[in-house]
């Protein structure tokens, strides 16, 4: 088990060099460089800008020098933010989009169960069909659509309440933090919603169950400790990969909410060729990404007997 | 890629359950939803604790706090190496240079109490109350460090060059002179002196530029290379200081007791609460009485008619244009193509019918109608005749062209645009115009920022939309812009005549043969079809009804609140 | 055959035996018939050809060009008024001028009288007004609802910094209905006063004869005459931004959203094939290493360099920025299309069937080729089509951070983009595209159900 985990690890370590090494190449190949401005620079003090980011050197040698400073979880100062290390934009602004994102999860598996439990207890009646139209609304609407949609109605509803119930944008109270990840998770959510529906169907109709029911157990214990129970484990499995995808929505929840979320800085740094800043930034999330894969992959071994690692 | 499942499986009467047991389980399933429930509460409350922020009402009049939105985190607060519109309006409400502009655009004493220039130097004699947010005097040693540091080549400031009319500047920012060379001196603690390269008659007005803002040396040198990081990195000498400053979400800014003209400030507190450049999030902050001034976009005016709201309107003194590439091995270097562009544009209808926001005016002069010439405004001293498109005479103009560049037809043309949806709806509705008209394929060149800039900068492209927005209040902000040494004029036009009327217009310190030669060079540019001006920009705004005292302008701090009070 | 000889013919042997089988059915037939079985995935089935319909068909029955801007018409709704009088050719107009008064240095009065010069069209609405004494200029505001009671004069069209100027020409914008103009003197320093004077104005819509002409509305410039009234292009669901039928944009940006939505997939699934399967059959080193390529390119995050490679590729101008996204999205997604077949292949190699035909002497290329793809084509054709949906939202998200097709190439992700903004005022140019994208994700999600449970062998051994 060790073994396994450690050697997981290193493969870890070089899929994040493979990361680093992609961005870095991709970066250079764009045209366009990070110390070109609305006005013209002048001929020297572009040469001055130049020296001062160590952009003068050749490619091979800032590469060179990217992998040891990377090596070191150094990824440099921002060039257009220039008083700030990239460590900290992404300190700060990580939070702010993993905040968001773990209440995209939660609401989306939160909603995603409850609303499977319900449609398939009313099966083909008034509740499933309601809930299934939205899921399939749900699944078939563009997130951004959702977003300035989500955006509109809490203006209409603070206006109608005549206070301020959820703030229309900004960062930083709970209030704050409900509609965007409620907007966020709703794709998920939908998605979920469904798994669960065709999980809970399965089991109702597997023989466990039509032992409990002949065995004449109360319906509502059925219910808790077989049904949903083991209705709920396949949706957990698809949990992981859903963070993937709530992750990347967050870039336009953000941009709609006004949210200091990391997306949106990933976005205005590739505006700006901001070349620190975006490879700081992808190999932070591709790092974060592979080694929660290992980590839950880990973590499955501990937790089910069934899994053997190789 | 998600697999969604949802296996239609064999009939269950009832589902899960027989009928009538539904309510129970119904009742089962809201239990743990409320378990669940709670749950999530404790998930939120303990999320809330681990981010930071917060904001408060558009106005409170009780603590004398406004609330207001900003389009971006201040890259730059270090005066002399910021670049960009959000760190100098900080800077322009936190910091005070030697002068200012008061709230009728009129150049008043800042740091600088009387000051006097003539064709070889200025000088500058600094109040004995202004003081730096830690309590020690503004001396003139602080204008000579902070210059210095402009045009050092180790500090690599892009605005070094505005500096340029200093004596020596330019060859201490090439590094061919020591610093030591620039010809700033303070001659005692409040007296400031600077030998000028040539005669500069605007020199008060660039002296009102952040990038001649003063700086503490002892403090500068005592952050060890954090100079304006962060709050607590920065000393101020304005009528506002940075109270807190969460990187990325907000800035708050809180009234400096020490400021030496603190009375006129009324506000105690401005809180840019939000960082967005989204149009519809900033109006929505504001119908939500959020943010106390929000500018309005074409799309959102009919709502602002029905919610009855007070629009307000402003120049912000950019004007936009098609710059033409006149490179030796570009088609657009051919006279009569520019003009067949030229003749057939109209404005007009990009203004009214594609733009649709008032404030914006049709335009033909580099010059914008704001700018001050001898006596009166500039254009209506010097008008330019802009006749209405013609556009026989521009298919004349286009036979003539594709005879002397020996083509089969019209010709196709690369549109090098950026790629924010306004400048894209131009391009395409220029496309269509040149199409219909002349015949002129435009194939639009979209790109963002960077790329544009590469791209215009390398002479990628035929035609590129562009704009200018002024440094300083003077003429001579646009006029040099297609002088052929400038770097800016990135198609390369170079005229004799043009450079000859531009050398007149900087250093003459005659007003009226410097409005002459100003008035040659939109001559030129309009004759020779060096450009197709298009819109000179404007804005319209809403903002509190009980927020007083804003003032917008096109040059200085805008929207600047130094003077804004709560009714 | 004569009569009387003996003839040896064959005795046929009539073997009529019953059968209890079903005929024969491939796996397709019985997919197929699965398939039809299920209402969902049947109608979702039609929908997806009756949109490639609407996308390859369509220009040629609605053949309205999607690029022609008809500059009177911009964003306005289905089933808008289309009648438009013909009037003269627009002149610039010298306006009205007047020796300014001098004031008493008190409060400015409000203008006299506001009136309106000739007739107010949608061409241009002229004002003009008695002078105020003491006046430096005026501000001329423009409301679509009265200003009484509450004083909200409306959108500030016009500002004359000359007290001489006592006219103003209104062309910004200007629909057929009914403005309430007001005037307002401005002070020396460009401060407003208080009083203003209000005029309404009923625009009509009109357009020239020339411009009748230049749209094809009439044959001959003589058929009209001023006065006389002409209906304008019709849209059956409106127009855009630029006054573009949404209808015909629509077909082609069809064409954009539906070429990248099916043929990405399809392109990182046939590499997805290829090397899957190679990987898969071959087995051993060369498996460890291919698939440790892929899992490194899985691992890039998808969305962060879909946005760098679509800048890196984008180097051409005037080019429509499809090809680079097809391949940013088809260099990112072949993995996983990779990982499933090799998945599958491992597990039919061991099959039994597989053996039998080896033993058979069956050659490798023989046993990829009928045995292999053939029994992934079932798991290859649902990713496929569940692929295509995320890809659609793919190119729509880019579209959105600005970073989508070039213009004027129109895909339904850039038009809700566009008509995200105009939401509240004109909310067909929003709804129209969002639907198509609604419709058309939900289509292939419930085709790619139906296709799964169709194809899946688990199911239909439990049946």
């Amino acid at each position: 088990m060790f073994l396994y985990a450690v050697k997981r690890l290193i493969q870890g370590v070089v899929t994040v060099w493979f990361i680093a090494t992609a961005t870095f190449f991709a970066m250079h190949g764009v045209p366009g460089d990070p110390l070109m401005n609305d006005k013209a620079v002048l001929p020297e003090i572009r040469a001055n800008l130049e020296a001062r980011y160590g952009l003068d050197k050749p490619i091979h040698v800032q590469y060179w020098i990217y992998l040891k400073n990377m090596a070191s979880g150094d990824f440099g100062i921002s060039f257009t933010q220039q008083n700030r290390e990239v460590n900290d934009i992404i300190r700060e602004h990580f939070k702010v989009s993993a905040t968001l994102g773990i209440l995209a999860i939660v609401f989306a598996a939160f909603g995603g169960i409850l609303w499977g439990a319900l449609t398939a207890l009313y099966r083909n009646r008034m509740p499933d069909i309601v809930i299934m139209f939205m899921v399939i609304l749900g699944i078939s609407v563009p997130g951004f659509v959702f977003a300035a949609l989500g955006q509109l109605s809490v203006v209409e509803i603070n206006d109608w309440l005549g206070f301020t119930l959820f703030p229309v944008a900004g960062w930083g109270t709970v209030q704050h933090m409900i509609v965007p990840s409620m907007v966020l998770g709703l794709g998920t959510m939908a998605f979920l919603t469904r798994l669960m529906r065709s999980s809970m169907l399965e089991i109702a109709n597997s023989d466990f169950i039509r032992t409990a029911r002949s065995k004449g157990l109360p319906v509502t214990r059925i219910l808790r400790k077989h049904q949903l129970r083991n209705a709920i484990l396949p949706v957990i499995t698809v949990l992981g990969p859903s963070v993937a995808a709530i992750t990347t929505g967050g870039f336009v929840v953000e941009l709609v909410f006004a949210i200091p979320g990391l997306g949106r800085y990933f976005v205005q740094a590739v505006q700006q060729s901001d070349y620190t800043v975006i490879m700081g930034t992808t190999v932070f999330y591709g790092a974060f990404l592979v080694f929660m894969v290992i980590v839950v992959d880990v973590l499955y071994g501990f937790v089910d007997p069934r899994v053997r690692l190789e | 890629m998600t697999e969604i499942a949802d296996t239609p499986s064999p009939d269950v009467p009832g589902g899960a359950a027989g009928t009538g047991l539904d309510i129970r389980s119904l009742g089962q399933l809201l239990y743990m939803g409320a378990i669940g429930f709670g749950a999530l509460a404790l998930l939120l409350w303990a999320l809330a604790q681990w981010n930071e922020g917060g904001a408060g009402e558009a106005v409170d009049a009780v603590t004398g706090t406004i609330t207001l939105s900003l389009f971006g985190e201040p890259p730059q607060l270090d005066s002399t190496r910021g670049t960009d519109a959000v760190s100098f309006n900080i800077l322009g409400h936190t910091m005070e240079g030697l002068l200012r502009y008061d709230a009728d655009n009129r150049l008043v004493g800042g740091v600088a109490e009387r000051w006097q220039i003539d064709d070889a130097k200025a000088t500058f004699w600094l109040r004995p109350d202004a003081r730096w947010s830690n309590g020690e005097p503004i001396t003139a040693h602080d204008f000579v460090f902070a210059w210095r540091k402009v045009l050092d080549p180790l500090n690599a400031s892009e605005y070094a060059f505005i500096l340029y009319g200093l004596k020596n500047a330019e060859a201490v920012n090439r590094g061919e002179m020591p610093l030591e060379s620039v010809a700033v001196f303070a001659l005692d603690d409040r007296t400031l002196e600077v030998h000028l390269e040539r005669p500069v008659p605007y020199f008060d007005k660039l002296v009102a530029f952040a990038t001649y803002n003063p700086i503490n040396q002892a403090f500068y040198e005592s952050r060890e290379g954090r100079y304006a990081a962060d709050a607590d990195d920065l000393l101020f000498n304005g009528p506002f200081t940075i109270a807190s400053w969460v990187h990325g979400a907000s800035i708050r800014l809180e009234k400096n007791e020490r400021y030496w003209d603190a009375d006129r400030i009324r506000l105690n507190a401005i809180d840019y609460a939000y960082f967005t450049t989204d149009s519809n999030a900033i109006i929505n902050l504001f119908k939500d009485g959020k943010t106390a001034l929000a500018g309005l976009v074409a799309e959102n005016l009919d709502d602002a008619l029905q919610r009855r709201w007070r629009i307000k309107r402003f120049s912000d003194g950019a004007v936009f244009f098609m710059e033409f590439n006149h490179r030796e091995d570009r088609l657009t270097r051919n006279y009569h193509l520019r003009k067949a562009i030229q003749v057939v544009n109209d404005s007009p209808e990009l203004v009214y019918r594609v733009i649709k926001l008032p404030g914006n005016l049709p335009g033909a002069s580099l010059f914008p109608v704001w700018l001050k010439g001898v006596d009166g405004y500039f254009r209506q001293e010097y008008p330019l005749a802009d006749p209405p498109p013609d556009d026989d005479l521009g298919r004349r103009h286009l036979a003539t062209a594709i005879d002397e560049l020996d083509l089969d037809g019209p010709p196709t043309l690369v549109m090098l645009v950026g790629d924010s949806p306004t400048a894209k709806k131009q391009a395409e509705y220029y496309q269509n115009v040149y199409k219909q008209k002349l015949g002129i394929d435009i194939k639009i060149d979209a790109q963002i920022f960077k790329q544009r800039l590469a791209k215009m900068t390398a002479g990628d492209f035929d035609i590129v939309m562009a704009g200018w927005g002024p440094d300083y209040d003077d003429p001579m902000t646009f006029a040099d812009l297609f002088a052929s040494w400038n770097e800016n004029n990135r198609g390369r036009y170079s005229n004799a005549e043009l450079d000859e009327a531009v050398d007149i217009a900087r250093s003459s310190s005659d007003p009226a043969t410097r409005m002459d030669a100003m008035a040659k060079v939109q001559q030129i540019l309009y004759d020779d079809a060096v450009i197709v001006v298009n819109y000179e920009r404007g804005s319209v705004y809403v903002s509190h009804p009980r927020l007083k005292g804003v003032v917008r302008r096109a040059v200085g701090t805008d929207p600047d609140y130094t003077g804004a009070w709560i009714d | 055959m004569a009569e009387g000889t003996l003839s040896w013919e064959r005795v046929e042997v009539e073997r009529e035996v019953e059968t209890v089988a079903r005929p024969s059915l491939s796996y397709w037939q019985d997919a197929w018939i699965r398939l039809r079985a299920n209402r969902r995935a049947l109608i979702s089935l039609y929908l997806v050809i009756a949109l490639m319909a609407f996308t390859v068909l369509g220009p040629f029955v609605w053949t309205v060009d999607p690029a022609a801007q008809d500059l009177d018409q911009i964003s306005v709704p289905p089933g808008a008024d289309r009648v438009a009088t013909v009037v003269d050719d627009y002149r610039p107009w010298d306006g009205a001028t007047a020796t300014p008064i001098e004031g008493d240095g008190g409060e400015l009065a409000a203008p006299g009288a506001v009136e309106i010069a000739d007739q107010a069209t949608t061409n241009a609405v002229r004002l003009y007004w008695d002078p105020v004494a003491g006046a430096g200029g005026y501000r001329v505001y423009r409301n679509k609802y009265d200003p009484e009671p509450d004083g909200a004069l409306g959108l500030p069209i016009g500002e004359i910094l000359s007290p001489a100027n006592v006219s103003f020409e209104d062309r910004l914008d200007l629909k057929a209905e009914t403005y309430f103009y007001s005037v307002v003197a401005l002070d020396g320093a460009g401060r407003e006063a208080v009083g203003y004077t209000t005029v309404t104005a009923d625009v009509t819509r009109v357009i020239t004869a020339a411009e009748a002409l230049d749209k094809g509305l009439i044959e001959d410039i003589s058929d009209v005459a001023p006065g006389d009234t002409v209906k304008m292009a019709f849209h059956p669901l409106g127009t855009d931004y630029l006054g573009r039928d949404l209808l015909a944009r629509l077909m082609h940006g069809a064409r954009v959203s539906l070429f990248i939505g099916i043929v990405a997939p399809f392109l990182f699934v046939i590499i997805g094939i290829l090397y899957g399967s190679a990987a898969g059959f071959m087995g051993g080193r060369t498996d460890q290493v291919l698939m440790r390529f892929a899992d490194f390119v899985v691992a890039l995050p998808f969305l962060l360099f879909m946005i760098l490679l679509r800048i890196l590729f984008n180097v051409e101008s005037g080019d429509s920025g499809v090809g680079p996204m097809l391949v940013a999205m088809v260099m990112l997604s072949w993995p996983a299309a990779a990982r499933l077949v090799r998945g599958q292949i491992l597990q039919i190699r061991e099959e039994g069937y597989i053996g039998a035909s080896r033993l058979l002497g069956a050659k490798t290329n023989y046993l990829i080729l009928r045995h292999m793809i053939p029994n992934t084509m079932g798991v290859i054709l649902v990713t496929l089509t569940f692929a295509v949906p995320s890809a659609i939202f793919t190119e729509a998200f880019l579209s959105f951070i600005g970073m989508g097709v070039a213009p004027p190439t129109p895909s339904w992700g850039s038009m809700c983009n566009e008509g995200l903004k105009t939401m509240l005022t004109t909310p067909h140019e929003l709804i129209a595209p969002a639907a198509f994208i609604s419709i058309t994700v939900l289509a292939f999600n419930l085709l790619g159900d139906g296709l799964r449970d169709a194809l899946d062998a688990r199911m239909r051994a439990t049946e």
